[in-house]
């Protein structure tokens, strides 16, 4: 820019560098340049939809003074000062990809404008900088053509008022500003120091400079111009301006003026200093206006009763430093004080989120229980009675607070009923907390009596998950961490699929070894006072049961699915750091090459189509497995319009059209593909609404859920762009992998799968290019087939799009914990299939049944060592038989009325006999009550079960074998049927105690 | 017997904390400008050497485990190519994880193949030098119960402390402090370094403190 460089260095001007606040977006940084005010971060989401500006600004101050105004440019003007405008040409500023026409529609009023020369204000604003930076960064090679086209309208519109200044008495002003700059990647929003910082030149002949006056820019506010562009136009300063005046531009004028002009900024911000602050009195900013302003009124006494020289001119410098010290002041304190904090408010607002806080924090344990159920209980009468006192007491303080309260308050502006439904909720929360509290509390107690069992211990996998969402929340404290959370997620992700390959691993090659082993098992049942036959006897059942029941994992899998399970964390990992490629997100390595930029470039639109195609295709094959024929249709038909709008709006190419210049908006293909998204979502909201009247349609649910889950994808495929449709494919893959492969293989809980569906859905919304930068968020999905802007649609489709990755995650989540539970009430799996609560109830039986058997065999042992002896080696021996008879149920009997080998002994010892039979009738009673503890367990499962051929044979079975029992000597073998039938059910395959407990 | 093996045990881990502190100082006396972070490929193929060296001499020289009956020529050949083999494979499969976990693929290929070859150092040497390349005892000594020696504890815990160390050592990279250290892969390799210095310096340590605890089947 040599015009504008020459202007800097050598012309009449001053130039500064201004510091934007934060948010750096065109519409606060607009009003903090006209109204000198501080904007909040709400003015981001109105970025999108400016509302007419109601603050006092420059703007409307000139109207007022009956100045003409004429603007150009960005539209966001024409919507923040309706009809201020004597004239105006609006650019929308939302169509980024557009940059040299919405510079041409400012430039070609230019010359017309500045011929007729019949106005007081000309705004020009220019956009095709911030668009082309939008598009491809600030090291775009078009950067450098815009700017030497800034810089020659510059020279146009310099010229031009030079050579009209002399027709006029008063002097011109040009001030080249830019809103907010520009980040590394070139786009704005964050607070770095390049986004931050603009240029700010005054251009003016008034200002005078001596040649080889070299000066520094100055660091100043931008919210400064407001005020020195109100003193320089000869008007009030806007009254919620917090600037102070940009001293050197008035530096050229006489003494007195200098004076006044400082004495009318000091005033307006004291002014706006008594508004905000109570004890404005003792702010050090006003003490030192007061202070001034004596000094003032004593250099005007001074200046109107002599006119001469140099005490006049040291009080009047003295008085002028006094000035800008208290503008300094004055500015700094208002900055820090001008946002208001409406307390009550805030309180409220902060009790209930704390309330909720509590609520989650009390119910985690519950949910990371193996069932993962959540139960709030809610219908206590003391607690109702809780309730209404508190109700009570809140409307109390309420209506207190709002009667007695000075300034505004939002949450006493809100009508009566509202504010109601605030006190009920934040009310039945405080008693929901308490019930809770006394439940843990009383609950506590009972379960701490419960034995711990040893299955439960911690693996590895669970170490990971708690020690990464807790790094990971520790990691938010440092701003580093925020900017690159995608690393983090992305760590914790490989890690998380490092952990999982271990654990197939660990399955797979070494078998169980977290099953206790066997000896361990035994001792706990058995004291030191136990017969070694004993012992080695129940040892070896166990070891045989197990062996005989429980086949090892690798024997259920075979094959490829086998090497499937083991390949797949890889295969995971592998997808993962493809993914990671395709955006480079964050702050640090932003500017990386990615795969992103390579496809999106012009060149590469053949691979780019080619690889959407297959994407959607791959989309298609994952999905459709799950719905239902209509929707498969629905699906396939919803998938093709979305290539023909990417086709359309021309960023992918038909094979057989490689070269179409013809580009639309695609709205006709787009809303093609809303049908379609909203005609799946109504089917899947359709069979869920029937499964839940038709209580047992399970399957219908899943089903139902998957279709709201395409639903949900073909959405993602039409928002995400062509070169993010990877993302999408590989999230199918990834999820349809995890719940063949990992989850349904290796049994994850409910809390475990729940965790990593979650930092899945984080990794997800990085690896779709998203960062914790409001800069990132991609607009343009929000107007996918929309013509104009809609403001609700389109901020749920942004929302959608932005977010796709985690919410995708999240409705899988339900799917798959939905299917799951459906799962485990299968009969023809139950057998395999183990509940765990079944597995920890049979576990009581097995140390029941064993203290049990000892106190049996201690007792017969003291007196019939030998012919027990005799009688259990015989059973050993037969004891294959019998546990191949046991799992045949109804043949056990069969087995007793064969075994002669207790009949035998009874008349060798009819005295053992007796005793053994009491004894034996009393283990009867006990194995009685065990299958009937047994039969009571499996007769829990609901009506289908009953159905089952097994379970009825079983229920056939118990009985008859207890009515068979009638003589001793018949039923010990029985007896150690049932035993053996209940150990076998007992002792599950090890697979399923492994280490997902 | 047991105190005199954890001394043994101690004696050994000292040593080779001490050849990591040479390999930071006996290089700079033959080569000029020589620095951990700025010469970092250096010394890690020093130290990579150094410790590599140290492992094998105190394995011929203490010989934990006695179980090698046949002692051919032939044999100690076949044995010694096939540890070669393994250290080369575990190089490289270091390497696939790291590019996994994000690694760049191309540029910096030599500084995370040097990180691969210094994580194996610290983790696959010991474990061919005590377990010789025998998949099924490197499978026993790390799976939950299978430890039969205070050599393989202690084996176990600077291995997994290795890992650990390496895996920590990736997480101030994304930090802004514009270290020099923060440099892939100095960070990592400096965690790996670390974490085989404690876990040498812990292991005798802690199997001091448990000894009472401690029952291995073969004792």
């Amino acid at each position: 820019m040599p015009y504008t460089t020459y202007l800097v260095e050598k012309g009449a001007s001053h130039s500064f560098v201004a510091e934007a606040k934060p948010p750096t977006v065109t519409m606060p940084r607009i009003k903090a340049l006209m109204t000198g005010s501080l904007p909040g971060f709400v003015d981001v989401v109105r970025n999108l939809n400016s509302p007419a500006l109601l603050e006092d600004s420059v703007i409307r101050q000139a109207k007022t003074a009956g100045k003409r105004i004429i603007f150009y440019g960005d539209e966001t003007w024409v919507k923040l000062f309706p009809k201020h405008f004597a004239e105006y040409d609006g650019t929308t500023s939302f169509f980024v990809s557009d940059y040299t026409e919405v510079d041409n529609n400012v430039t070609r009023h230019l010359d017309k404008v500045l011929k007729r020369g019949d106005w007081d204000m000309l705004i020009l604003h220019y956009l095709g900088l911030d668009h082309i930076g939008h598009i491809s960064g600030p090291n775009s090679p078009l950067i450098g053509h815009k700017l030497s086209e800034m810089d020659s309208m510059l020279m146009k519109i310099h010229t031009s008022l030079q050579s009209k200044e002399r027709e006029t008495p008063l002097p011109n002003l040009l001030v080249l500003c830019g809103d907010h700059g520009m980040s590394e990647t070139g786009s704005h929003g964050a607070s770095s120091m390049e986004e931050v910082n603009t240029p700010l030149i005054l251009i003016s002949s008034a200002f005078e400079r001596k040649p080889g006056d070299i000066r520094h820019p100055k660091h100043v506010q931008q919210t400064d111009v407001a005020a020195t562009l109100a003193i320089a136009l000869g008007l009030p300063i806007p009254k919620d301006s917090v600037g102070s005046l940009l001293f050197p531009v008035v530096e050229g004028r006489p003494m007195r003026e200098q004076l006044r002009f400082l004495h009318l900024n000091t005033v307006q911000l004291s002014k706006l200093l008594q508004e905000n602050v109570p004890s404005y009195e003792k702010d050090p900013g006003f003490e030192q206006f007061k202070m001034s302003e004596r000094l003032h009124g004593n250099w005007i006494r001074l200046y109107l009763e002599e006119k001469h020289s140099e005490v006049l001119f040291n009080l009047g410098s003295k008085v002028l430093r006094q000035y800008l010290a208290a503008l300094k002041t004055l500015s700094l304190s208002l900055s820090t004080q001008v946002a208001q904090y409406d307390m009550y408010s805030m309180m409220v607002g902060t009790v209930v989120v704390l309330e909720v806080l509590t609520l989650l924090l009390l119910s985690v344990p519950q949910a990371l229980h193996r069932k993962a159920e959540l139960e709030v209980p809610l219908s206590s009468p003391g607690f109702s009675l809780l309730f209404y006192l508190v109700i009570l007491v809140l409307s109390a303080v309420h209506v207190i607070v709002c009667t007695s309260a000075e300034s505004s308050c939002y949450f006493c502006g809100l009508s009566w009923l509202a504010a109601g439904g605030v006190m009920v909720l934040a009310s039945a929360l405080l008693c929901v907390i308490v019930s809770v509290l006394t439940n843990v509390l009383v609950g506590g107690n009972t379960s701490r009596k419960n034995p711990v069992h040893p299955s439960s211990r911690w693996s590895e996998l669970d170490l990971l998950i708690l020690l990464g969402t807790a790094g990971h929340v520790l990691s938010l404290g440092a701003s580093s961490f925020v900017e690159e959370e995608h690393q983090t997620w992305y760590f914790l992700v490989n890690t998380l699929c490092l952990a999982l390959s271990q654990e197939t691993y660990r399955n797979y090659f070494l078998g169980d070894d977290s099953e206790p082993p066997c000896g361990l098992h035994v001792e706990q049942g058995l004291d030191g006072a136990t017969p070694a036959w004993q012992d080695g006897s129940a040892c070896d059942a166990l070891e045989r049961d197990k062996g005989h029941r429980s086949p090892s994992p690798s024997q259920v899998l075979r094959g490829h699915k086998k090497w499937m399970v083991l390949a797949s964390p890889w295969l995971i990992l592998a997808c993962c750091r493809l993914l990671r490629s395709l955006n480079q997100t964050g702050v640090q390595w932003a500017h990386r090459p990615d795969l992103g930029h390579w496809l999106t470039s012009s060149d590469h639109k053949a691979e780019l189509s080619v690889l959407a195609a297959i994407s959607l295709l791959v989309v298609f094959v994952l999905v459709q497995r799950g719905c239902s024929s209509v929707s498969k249709a629905a699906l396939a038909l919803g998938l093709l319009g979305v290539y023909c709008y990417r086709a359309a709006i021309g960023s992918v190419q038909f094979p057989w059209r490689p070269d179409s210049q013809d580009i639309s908006k695609g709205i006709i293909e787009a809303r093609f593909v809303y049908i379609f998204v909203l005609g799946i979502l109504f089917t899947g909201t359709k069979d869920l609404l029937k499964s839940q009247v038709i209580a047992a349609d399970f399957k219908l649910k899943t089903v139902g859920l998957w279709e709201i889950h395409s639903g949900l994808v073909l959405l993602a495929a039409l928002l995400f762009r062509p070169h993010n449709l990877p993302v999408l494919a590989f999230s199918l893959l990834i999820q349809t992998l995890m719940t063949k492969f990992i989850w349904k293989p290796l049994r994850h809980d409910a809390a475990e799968i729940t965790v990593m569906h979650y930092w899945f859905g984080q990794a997800f919304f990085y690896f779709q290019g998203n960062s914790n930068n409001i800069a990132t968020v991609d607009i343009s999905a929000g107007f996918v087939g929309l013509d104009t802007y809609v403001e609700i649609p389109a901020v749920l489709l942004t929302a959608f799009g932005t977010y796709a990755g985690p919410v995708l995650w999240a409705s899988h989540l339900v799917y798959f914990l939905s299917s799951e539970t459906r799962s485990t009430w299968r009969p023809s799996t139950w057998v395999s299939q183990h509940l765990e609560s079944q597995h920890l109830a049979s576990q009581h039986l097995v140390s029941q049944h064993l203290e049990s058997q000892h106190l049996a065999s201690q007792h017969l042992a003291s007196q019939h060592l030998e012919s027990q002896h005799l009688v259990s080696q015989h059973l050993e021996s037969q004891h294959p038989a019998s546990q191949h008879l046991a799992s045949q149920h109804p043949e056990s009997q069969h087995l007793a009325s064969q075994h002669p080998a207790s009949q035998h002994l009874a008349p060798q010892h009819p005295e053992s006999q007796h005793l053994a039979s009491q004894h034996l009738a009393s283990q009867h009673l006990e194995s009685q009550h065990l299958a009937s503890q047994h039969l009571e367990s499996r007769i829990q499962i609901p009506g289908e079960q009953l159905s089952s051929p097994h379970l009825n044979q079983q229920l056939v079975s118990a009985p008859s074998s207890i009515t068979e029992a009638r003589s001793p000597s018949l039923h010990f073998p029985i007896y150690k049927a049932t035993v053996f039938r209940i150990r076998e059910v007992v002792n599950p395959p090890p697979w399923q105690t492994g280490s997902g407990l | 017997m047991k105190d005199t093996d954890i001394k043994r045990l101690l004696y050994t881990h000292l040593l080779c904390i001490f050849s990591i502190i040479l390999s930071v100082f006996i290089p700079s006396l033959f080569l000029e400008n020589f620095s951990i972070l700025e010469t970092h490929l250096t010394w890690l193929c020093v130290c990579s050497g150094f410790v590599t060296a140290v492992n094998l001499v105190l394995y011929l020289a203490v010989k934990p485990n006695t179980s090698s009956k046949r002692s051919s020529l032939s044999h100690k050949v076949t044995r010694f190519l096939k540890c070669c083999i393994y250290f080369l494979m575990s190089c490289f499969s270091f390497h696939v994880i790291f590019v996994l976990y994000g690694a760049p693929l191309i540029e910096l290929a030599l500084e995370t193949f040097l990180f691969a070859v210094i994580l194996s150092t610290f983790t696959t040497v010991p474990c061919l030098c005590l377990l010789g390349p025998n998949l099924k005892a490197w499978l026993r000594v790390f799976s939950r119960n299978g430890v039969t020696s205070i050599w393989e504890n202690s084996l176990q815990m600077t291995t997994i402390s290795s890992f650990v160390g390496a895996w920590l050592g990736a997480l101030p990279i994304p930090l802004d402090w514009e270290r020099p250290w923060q440099v892939w892969p100095i960070s990592c390799t400096l965690g790996a370094t670390f974490g085989y210095v404690a876990g040498l310096v812990v292991s005798p340590l802690w199997i001091y403190w448990n000894r009472k605890q401690l029952t291995y089947k073969n004792n």
